[in-house]
């Protein structure tokens, strides 16, 4: 197509220097600071292998993401193959619903979980009032806490991705098992359930990914046991101003999370998840 | 599909289904609802009803102040955001760009990367240049942290239109740039508006970034709020918490509207 | 001698390795209907785009009144296309498509607002103006096409398959309209298509596209009465080949021996005595006879409506065809199963190498 493509590539240039200069460049400065402050070297990892609050923060985070997960897996499907094959009607519902929690400040509902779980909030009230439990349950400042807070917000990211996979399987592999004999629940472990697995897939990293990140949910959710890796940087550096360590730490953070992309892309492919 | 197997799966899918509903739902029912209490601290079923909360919300500078400053924010960075991304989008789309692919993937980073990495990272080097504590500091992070979410709808958009109806605009005689504001333009409209949504409502909520690069002096709301809720909390929460949930859900109703508009419903 | 309104010499283009494009020579004259027929993939689509400048040749030039365009972008070329999704903008009315190209121009509103309303006329289509293209037919919105690509009256009107998506009946009525409007208007025209039946009826001349090149351009009768490789003459209609070795080579026509039997036919190119060969025979020409000729069976009388096709067996074990117009095939005619031998006039027939 006329005019030749260096002309159009230019409109490319403002958001890419953007990119780069308020982003690549100071993610990049964060990162080398893990290996010159305060002294060039790798001190700063040496730190973290040897300090044991570190490594339990770091497995907390990982523990946490790794939980989180199978939760909102389970939970999700159902809810994606209701959009998937309902009614258009149940469809927009279930869309409405699963997006208005998704626009809505991760703050807000965070603050709205409090409410809901602490103890004298309506959850406690609802179990006490239906005899499940005498007295009000610890729902706050701890792993349910943030169980609770986290599932809110990644069920989307699960939902979105199951649906767009569930959407393309093509409604005749099921009828074909079916005709060929098999009964309801094994066509759909054998058949539909594997077909899901891309969707499956990316919906999994999608959510172990976001985990690892987290800084408010754990903060106002979770307990001292449930500190994630995000409450530590932030703590080197506004408590410690050690930017080394926060470096040294970001740069963990990222590995685990591309570590983690690699392995999507290995088994699904980055463009398949994409779409 | 008949089956005693299928009838269980349903009624348990069923079951699932309105219990996340409700789960996803409630919290923010329950807060608007307590927004409206007349007590002062956060008893569900409130006592009252009242509007004091709200009252209070725009009679205290704190809050009117970081209101102001997110107006200021949101603003300026979700228009930034808007062109840019758009541009960005067409380049990609459009144009026969090597490692086109790579590079859009690369306009995503911001938002696949953990906004605490950003956020330390931008305040790291605001520190030298004197930016923290300053909108336009704050409005540059913004324009970050939003501009992939602007990329991602127009491309979408752009490559469901027909990239056909610009080679006939050609045909017909037309430059690339009337083409673009006599065929393109028209039709991208309604995924650009839905990208400057997505823009504004993420700088809205931002909280992450905006933390670290804030003062007291020059906050928006989200930080507010935060220091408000580790603080004494007070129904006002609820009451900027309920507003914030407001504007998200009328944004989400123009994002639905202008969906339909362009014809792309079913295609989430 | 008018100057030929589109000169391409020497068009190549290349994706890669893949070679599109090998060479294409060509020149339109002024009104005159010409047709880029072949299969998919053939090059004849991606020289249409080089002509509209929506593609860029590797090499050769283009000359459009006689002045070399091929450096020049679509729109500062003066072309109309038409093509095979019709690309009308969906935001905008009929009436807007059509003045578009007016408004490009810079022309003044009175002046749109006639032409316009002439464009639409043409096309049948005048009480239209208001309406969306998504409001319109298939047909319909091929027609607001064509008036578009033509109201501001360009030196050559391009064609991509532009029928390609109409059902048969529709198609055939579009061929009619389009070719009205071809002559009122005067106007030159390149269509592309895949459908040979629609290139026969409506083309001044023909250019079979096979891999990247132009086998040959003619006129419907000589292209489908004299083929210039065997190419042509399989993929314009049917045909009959009967592999033979060359006897005997003459000026003009030899003598092949098909299945032990003698038979003659035109040779276009001089053939080699012994060499192998096929001998290309419509249906309609091949004749079933009772006296010395081709040996084979007739295997089965397939009904056609306004025509008989007779399925024959040789003795190579392939099936020949022989086309029959009802009343002729009615009349005193072998039956199924009856030994039968074929034969035709000389002129009929071709040899291309086999």
């Amino acid at each position: 197509m006329n005019p030749p493509p260096d002309r159009r590539a230019l409109l490319l240039v403002p958001a890419v220097l953007v990119l780069l200069v308020a982003f690549v460049g100071p993610v990049g400065w964060l990162l080398a600071r893990a290996f010159t402050q305060p002294q060039p070297g790798l001190q700063n990892f040496q730190a973290i292998w040897q300090r044991q609050g570190y490594l339990q923060v770091l497995w907390n985070t990982i523990e946490i993401s790794a939980m989180v997960t199978p939760i909102c897996l389970l939970l999700g499907f159902p809810i994606a193959h209701a959009m998937a094959t309902g009614s258009p009607r149940l469809r927009r519902w279930l869309v409405f619903i699963v997006l208005l929690p998704f626009w809505t400040s991760l703050l807000v509902r965070t603050f709205a979980t409090v409410i809901l779980l602490q103890r004298t909030g309506p959850v406690n009230a609802l179990l006490i009032g239906l005899g499940l439990t005498a007295e009000p349950l610890p729902l706050l400042y701890n792993m349910a806490g943030v169980m609770a807070g986290a599932l809110q917000v990644l069920l989307p990211f699960v939902i979105f991705p199951l649906h767009a996979a569930m959407v393309r399987i093509d409604p005749a592999y099921m009828q074909a098992a079916l005709t060929l004999g098999a009964r309801p629940m094994r066509a759909f472990f054998r058949v539909y359930l594997p077909l899901t697995m891309p969707g499956l897939l990316t919906g999994a990293t999608l959510v172990f990914i976001s985990t690892l990140g987290y800084f408010v949910t754990p903060a106002m959710l979770g307990g001292p046991h449930q500190t994630m890796i995000a409450q530590l940087i932030q703590d080197q550096i506004a408590q410690f101003g050690n930017w080394g360590m926060a470096g040294a730490l970001s740069l963990l953070l990222l590995l685990v999370s591309g570590v983690t992309l690699l392995l999507l892309h290995v088994t699904v492919g980055l463009k398949a998840a994409a779409r | 599909m008949t089956g005693d197997g299928m009838d269980l799966w349903r009624r348990l899918r069923g079951l699932v289904c309105t219990l996340v509903a409700l789960y996803l739902i409630a919290p923010l029912v329950i807060v608007v609802i307590i927004s409206f209490s007349a007590a002062s601290f956060l008893q569900f079923p409130p006592p009252g009803l009242s509007l004091r909360w709200y009252v209070n919300l725009f009679h205290d500078p704190a809050w009117t102040d970081s209101l102001a400053v997110s107006v200021q924010i949101l603003i300026p960075s979700a228009t930034l955001a808007t062109l840019l991304g758009t541009a960005a989008s067409y380049a990609l789309v459009r144009g026969r760009i090597p490692g086109a692919q790579i590079l859009g993937a690369a306009l995503m980073l911001p938002i696949i990367v953990p906004a605490i990495i950003t956020a330390a990272a931008l305040f790291g080097v605001y520190r030298g240049l004197g930016l923290n504590g300053t909108l336009t500091g704050l409005i540059i992070g913004h324009v970050v942290i939003t501009m992939p979410y602007v990329v991602a709808t127009v491309s979408s958009g752009l490559r469901t239109m027909d990239p056909r109806l610009e080679d006939a605009a050609s045909t017909l005689g037309a430059p690339p740039l009337a083409a673009f504001r006599r065929v393109t333009l028209p039709l991208l409209l309604p995924a650009i508006l839905s990208g400057l949504l997505f823009a504004a409502v993420a700088s809205f909520d931002e909280l992450i970034v905006s933390l670290f690069v804030s003062t007291a002096r020059v906050r928006p709301v989200a930080v507010q709020m935060w220091s408000n809720i580790r603080g004494d909390v007070d129904p006002t929460i609820a009451a900027i918490a309920s507003l914030c949930f407001a504007f998200a859900f009328l944004a989400l109703l123009a994002e639905g509207f202008l969906r339909r508009r362009s014809g792309t419903e079913g295609q989430r | 001698m008018t100057q030929p309104v589109l000169e391409l010499s020497g068009i190549r283009k290349s994706y890669g390795t893949h070679v599109a494009v090998e060479t294409v020579d060509l020149s339109l004259d002024p009104e005159e209907f010409v047709t880029f027929l072949g299969p998919s993939g053939s090059g004849k689509t991606t020289t249409l785009m080089m002509v509209a400048g929506l593609q860029q040749p590797d090499g050769g030039t283009i000359r459009l009144g006689g002045a070399p365009i091929e450096r020049l972008p679509p729109y500062r070329r003066d072309i109309g296309m038409v093509f095979q999704h019709y690309a009308l903008f969906p935001h905008m009315s009929v009436r807007k498509n059509v003045a578009f190209p007016l408004e490009m121009r810079g022309m003044t509103r009175p002046v749109i607002q006639r032409q316009v309303a002439d464009a639409l006329e043409l096309v049948g289509l005048s009480d239209y103006g208001h309406r969306l293209p998504r409001e319109l037919s298939g047909g319909q919105q091929q027609r607001v096409a064509l008036a578009r690509a033509m109201v501001y009256r360009p030196a050559l009107l391009l064609m991509d398959e532009p029928l390609g998506a109409l059902d048969k009946k529709l198609r055939e009525q579009m061929q009619r309209e389009i070719k009205r409007v071809h002559r009122e208007r005067r106007i030159s025209v390149l269509y592309v298509t895949h459908d040979q039946e629609e290139a026969l009826t409506m083309s001044d001349r023909i250019a079979v596209f096979n891999r990247g090149r132009i086998e040959q351009i003619g006129t419907p009768s000589e292209l489908y009465e004299r083929p210039a490789t065997r190419f042509v003459a399989d993929f314009l209609g049917d045909t009959n080949f009967f592999p033979g070795i060359v006897r005997a080579s003459f000026d003009g026509y030899c003598h092949v021996d098909v299945m032990g039997c003698p038979v003659e036919a035109m040779a276009p190119a001089s053939v080699a005595t012994g060499a192998q060969v096929v001998v290309a025979v419509r249906p309609e020409r091949v004749r079933l006879q009772s006296g010395p000729g081709l040996d084979g069976r007739l295997i089965e009388i397939i009904y056609l409506g306004a025509s008989r096709r007779s399925v024959v067996r040789l003795a190579d074990g392939g099936d020949y065809f022989v086309l029959q117009p009802a009343g002729a095939a009615e009349a005193e005619g072998p039956s199924p199963g009856a030994a039968v031998s074929l034969g035709w006039d000389r002129q009929h027939a071709t040899v291309f190498p086999g």
